[in-house]
């Protein structure tokens, strides 16, 4: 039976993580993510959790790593600006293998930006923000309902890859009140993965001698017998660090390797009307929103639209890009950026279809009327 | 004077339990003070009976926070300046676990300063063990926020010419509730003071002058022997200290427990006493 219940996306978010097993939080005030923090900050305590408002953004970071290493599910949530100086530390926790989840309620940028509109904007820093390579899972909810689904799965890849999982939002998404089921969230039915702990005696205890899934299995801080050390530098099974060519190079080859192998069990897409699609867009997030809604206005006008509604946009479903790709006539992949995922599926499309894009980063979404025109206009050249 | 680092070794004293043995020699030079900072910490916990398993160590980067390194705890290598920030979210997390941090002048004060003072700010039951030696050493010799003015350094050529911290003062400022300075010269007593920072239910504060032989006291034309003995002459016991005339206080420096105190609540006791309240304490 349906439990409905209205939810504040910002806050599903929060309730979510708690479900997940989430039981630290360190965040630092900024719009349009604060709600997170302040709902964190209700239930952290009640659910015998630590909830820390750190000094700025940076600590917040570093503070959900270090509580990470004690064995906690950990969380943190920003925006933009606040995203750009978690960057390091970020690298840090993808280099340390310190699971953990970092929420990006995207607004306008660059800069400031626009605190209060929606961007999307963070689409490539997601993936590419910190110096050095990284492969990270980024996922991308669409509606509130999903938020939560969202959040639980992101704290699940995040423990059993031992990475930090980006999750974007939008503000719009996040300041959205929407309609969920929570018969799906009742804790019975919430599945819920943990990181793996070192299964040999203390004695011969690696903490980065990874499993055949590439995983280390590191011991919590605290775990009696089971010391170890971590660093930024590049190291090797000891965690010590090392300059050995041959030990970094397994080690970075590693560290992308574990990611990118679960991709085809990580990938979730929505597809919508694709089956007899001539024209397809690809979209995420808010805009995704409109983009159904432009795929019903294109069909009642005769255009055979569909959507393919992209939720891991991290790494990308690219055997499904290409199949999309080959599949239709071609692609329109609107965006509250002046062009970024759209490189992504050109890449994928690999020239099996034309690739348009519609473009907007002025604080306000993408209306369907304008999808719609921009359909037309496509259709009238290709179909 | 060269003492075979194998016969080092042999003599087995009781502290070496906290060493990771395997990783020595260390990578610092010759003369270098943060080695007898390492070494007054593992002879406090020693004394203090804290086992290793109890024992987490974090650091940012630099040449003192290297020491994790040879340290054998929980120990975390972290960024520049955030050892603090990485340290508070495993103490609070964790609080069970004596969280000691070691950081130098530059990782402490300039990139890490905001991080410095809200821990204290906080008082949450973290031990710093801060290295000064007045530059920065690991990226060869740049003037840093405690570099005294005139020094040579390689950002300031022709003498530094900043104002410096006085870095006692700016953690009792902030809120540290134990407070001291010792140096590489006096392992004993710093030894005492680590152990009385750890013992110290807050934050502690413990600055360590040390020299840096290679890299400032070349560039400032000083060597080994002179750069301990400045340590010996210069510094003074507090209590001899405070008896003393405001003009023979020049050029001087304290030593010592330089504040202390027990009144104020420590952060994560208050944190999970709430918690207890809301929840049963249940994590």
């Amino acid at each position: 039976m349906a439990k409905l219940e209205i939810k504040y996306g910002n806050h599903a978010c929060a309730e979510a993580a708690i479900l997940a097993g989430c039981r630290f939080y360190a965040g630092y005030p900024i719009t349009p993510s604060s709600e997170i923090a302040e709902r964190m900050a209700e239930l952290l305590p009640r659910h015998g959790g630590a909830f820390i408002q750190m000094e700025d953004e940076i600590a917040s970071m570093a503070a959900v790593v270090g509580a990470s290493f004690a064995g906690a599910k950990a969380m943190t949530a920003t925006s933009g600006p606040g995203f750009s100086l978690k960057q390091e530390n970020l690298g840090y926790a993808f280099m340390v293998e310190a699971p953990c989840v970092v929420v990006n309620v995207q607004r306008g940028g660059p800069s400031t930006g626009l605190p209060t509109q929606i961007g999307q904007q963070e689409i490539m820093q997601s993936l590419w923000g910190t110096h050095g390579d990284k492969l990270i899972p980024v996922f991308y909810p669409g509606n509130v309902q999903e938020i939560m689904e969202e959040t639980i799965r992101a704290f699940n890849w995040a423990e059993r890859l031992r990475t930090p999982v980006v999750l974007l939002l939008d503000e719009v998404l996040g300041h959205m009140r929407e309609t969920v089921d929570m018969e799906q969230f009742t804790p019975d039915k919430v599945e819920i993965w943990n990181r793996k702990m070192p299964d040999v005696p203390p004695e011969e205890y690696l903490p980065y001698k990874p499993g055949e899934d590439d995983v280390p299995a590191i011991a919590p801080y605290g775990t009696p017998g089971y010391r170890g050390h971590a660093t930024g530098l590049h190291h090797d099974y000891t965690g010590f660090p090392t300059t050995n060519p041959e030990m970094c190079e397994e080690l970075i080859e590693r560290l992308i390797r574990k990611v990118k192998r679960n991709q085809p069990e990580m990938e979730k897409n929505e597809e919508y009307k694709l089956d007899d699609a001539e024209v397809a867009i690809v979209a995420f997030g808010t805009t995704a929103r409109a983009a159904k809604t432009a795929v019903d206005m294109a069909r009642e006008k005769g255009i055979k639209a569909g959507l393919l509604r992209v939720v891991t946009i991290w790494p990308s479903p690219e055997e499904t890009l290409n199949k999309l790709a080959k599949h239709v006539n071609a692609i329109l992949v609107p965006e509250l950026n002046m062009g970024q995922y759209v490189l992504e599926v050109e890449r994928c499309a690999r020239g099996e279809a034309p690739v348009y894009r519609l473009n907007r980063a002025n604080g306000k979404v993408i209306y369907p009327s304008e999808i719609l025109s921009k359909l037309e206009e496509i259709a009238k050249a290709r179909v | 004077m060269n003492v075979p680092f194998e016969k080092v070794l042999e003599k087995k004293e009781s502290y070496f339990k906290y060493l990771r043995l395997d990783k020595l020699p260390t990578i610092w030079c010759p003369g270098c003070g943060i080695g007898q900072a390492l070494k007054a910490t593992c002879m406090a916990l020693y004394d203090l009976g804290i086992d290793n398993d109890q024992v987490a160590m974090v650091s940012g980067i630099g040449c003192s926070s290297r020491t994790p390194g040879y340290f054998d705890g929980f120990t975390l290598h972290t960024t520049h300046g955030r050892a603090l920030a990485f340290a508070t979210g495993l103490k609070l997390f964790k609080p069970e676990l004596t969280t000691i941090v070691f950081t130098g002048d530059g990782d402490c004060f300039a990139i890490g300063g905001n991080h410095f003072i809200h821990a204290a700010r906080r008082n949450i039951d973290v031990t710093v063990v801060m290295i000064n030696n007045w530059i920065y050493g690991m990226t060869h010799g740049q003037v840093s926020p405690t570099t005294p003015l005139g020094s040579q350094t390689t950002t300031t050529p022709g003498g530094n010419y900043e104002p410096n911290f006085d870095v006692a003062e700016l953690a009792k400022a902030a809120g540290a509730t134990y407070v001291a300075r010792g140096t590489a010269y006096h392992v004993t007593e710093l030894k005492k003071l680590i152990q009385d920072g750890i013992k110290h239910k807050g934050f502690s504060f413990i600055e360590v002058l040390s020299p840096c032989t290679i890299i400032y006291g070349r560039k400032n034309r000083m060597t080994f022997e002179e750069m301990y003995m400045w340590l010996k002459e210069n510094t003074i016991p507090v209590k001899a200290w405070e008896k003393l005339p405001e003009e023979k206080r020049a050029g001087k420096l304290p030593r010592g427990v330089l504040y202390h105190d027990d009144s104020r609540p420590e952060y994560t006791e208050v944190y999970w006493n709430r918690v207890k309240q809301l929840s049963g304490g249940e994590k």
